[in-house]
């Protein structure tokens, strides 16, 4: 039998172009900005980075709850009591007493009946958005949405249709063009991470139910700090009641990792058999639902903390405004403070500037980022103390005028 | 609406976002001739169903690549 042998198509020369760019970035000399490493963490603002001590500003631990004692106490007693790992999916043999604490921990701090668990908040949105949603039925989002969203629905069969980024009207014409009798999906989220801004939640999801369809927030970027319980967007404009679905994870007020999804929905719990990134994955370890426990529950009594983070969030966007930056929102409206860099070049300069002066933020670019931006993003926390804000914009008015931004 | 009425309503609408003044036929491809990014099809998207108040999903999106088959889909989506 005659063989031929065809050479082999290199199937990563699609990646060619990204590899060029960062190729060129790192040319210029820059510390890599997406390989750093933390080599020691001493507190949630601090940590040992590429060999320097660093402030954390880009962390999303909002509530500074990862060196909390109670909680890391409690993780320590679980790893003693239930080992290291479940070796198994929440419907098998994944879910220990710690898994169903956790959940009775979300009912009462969002005060809903049913809470699900996930392995990441990744999952939770890819889970709950692709399964809720299916062939024939309608997924209507903002278009600044978040990966774990976009890929929720890229899984899912639902139609998909976008629209501008916090445009009510844009939202309504969508919501009234789909066809008579087919089911709706709204996606929202309360704080858009990139740019710090929130949506304008009473509004939609009023218009949203108007239309007659269901409403996902993913509250990810608000959850322990904004509304009055720490609920979220959601509950500070009073429209938690109207909304079926709410996506949280414990990978950053709560300072661990996993994710869920909290509702109303009288038939929620049949999700657990249905929804496949729930269930063919292996559940969190009994020492992260644990720790999530803990800190959920702290949470609910953190008024102080809270308070102390708008605090910190309002001077640090009030005093890089004084000193010229081009900033994400108009006024302060979450705990993430975006400063707009004018190209990926000056980016990452002004970054690695940061760096040098002993300060961590994220550098982000597209396609993470709206509009094509390069992106200095700060997350402020709770234990940044008034002195460091101080001290770190002082580093952001040398780092801005060594690199020529201001 | 005939095939013509459809393509020179979308004409106009296409005027502001094709920055090359590159001439519009069937076969004109949005991401290689016209080179909209992202954000421009969006708008272009949301332009295109409020003038003919439709719904053109990201699913219907995939499918179209060039001038001539969103003429086509616009046409089929307004019923005709």
């Amino acid at each position: 039998m005659g063989e031929t042998v065809s050479e082999t198509r290199d199937l990563f020369s699609k990646f060619d172009e990204i590899i060029q760019t960062r190729e060129t970035l790192l040319a210029s000399g820059v510390e890599d900005p997406f390989s750093l490493v933390m080599e020691k963490v001493l507190s949630p603002t601090r940590a040992i980075c590429n060999g320097r001590s660093t402030i954390l500003l880009g962390t999303y631990n909002y509530m500074g709850m990862t060196f909390d004692p109670d909680v890391i106490q409690a993780g320590k007693d679980a790893l003693d009591n239930y080992g290291s790992g479940t070796t198994g999916s929440r419907v098998l043999n994944g879910t220990y007493q710690g898994h169903k604490e956790v959940e009775q921990a979300l009912r009462e701090f969002y005060a809903m009946d049913h809470a699900m668990v996930f392995s990441t908040g990744y999952q939770a949105n890819l889970g709950i958005i692709s399964t809720v949603a299916g062939k024939g039925d309608y997924i209507v989002l903002d278009i600044d949405s978040h990966a774990s969203i976009w890929d929720g629905c890229a899984l899912g069969n639902a139609e998909v249709v976008p629209f501008k980024h916090n445009d009510i009207e844009a939202m309504d014409k969508r919501l009234g063009r789909i066809p008579e009798g087919a089911g709706k999906l709204v996606v929202l989220e309360g704080v858009y991470s990139m740019l710090g801004d929130i949506a304008p939640l009473k509004e939609m999801v009023a218009v949203a139910k108007r239309h007659g369809a269901m409403v996902l927030v993913d509250e990810a970027h608000s959850m322990g700090f904004i509304g009055e319980h720490g609920r979220g967007v959601a509950e500070a404009q009073g429209v938690i009641d109207n909304v079926d679905f709410i996506i949280g994870t414990f990978s950053k007020s709560v300072g661990t990792v996993g994710g869920f999804c909290v509702s109303n929905h009288p038939k929620f719990e049949i999700l657990r058999l249905v929804c496949r990134p729930y269930v063919f994955t292996a559940s969190l370890p009994p020492s992260v639902v644990a720790t999530a426990a803990t800190s959920v529950r702290k949470l609910m009594h953190a008024g102080n903390k809270r308070a102390h983070l708008w605090e910190n969030s309002k001077r640090l966007h009030g005093g890089l405004r004084a000193q010229g930056f081009t900033l994400g929102t108009e006024e302060p409206q979450s705990a993430i403070v975006a400063v707009i860099m004018p190209d990926l070049e000056r980016g990452a300069a002004m970054w690695e500037a940061l760096l040098k002066e002993g300060l961590y933020v994220n550098l982000a670019r597209p396609p993470a980022t709206p509009a094509g931006m390069t992106l200095l993003r700060c997350s402020l926390c709770a234990e940044h103390s008034s002195e460091e804000v101080e001290t770190i914009l002082g580093m952001f008015e040398r780092a801005g005028k060594a690199v020529g931004i201001i | 609406m005939n095939r013509e009425e459809v393509d020179s309503r979308i004409r106009v609408l296409i005027e502001p976002f094709n920055k090359k003044n590159a001439e519009i036929a069937d076969a004109t491809t949005f991401a290689g001739d016209l080179e909209f990014d992202s954000l421009t099809v969006m708008d272009f998207v949301a332009a295109i169903e409020d003038e003919f108040d439709i719904i053109i999903s990201m699913n219907q999106q995939a499918e179209i690549e060039n001038y001539g088959q969103l003429v086509d889909a616009v046409r089929q989506l307004t019923g005709e």
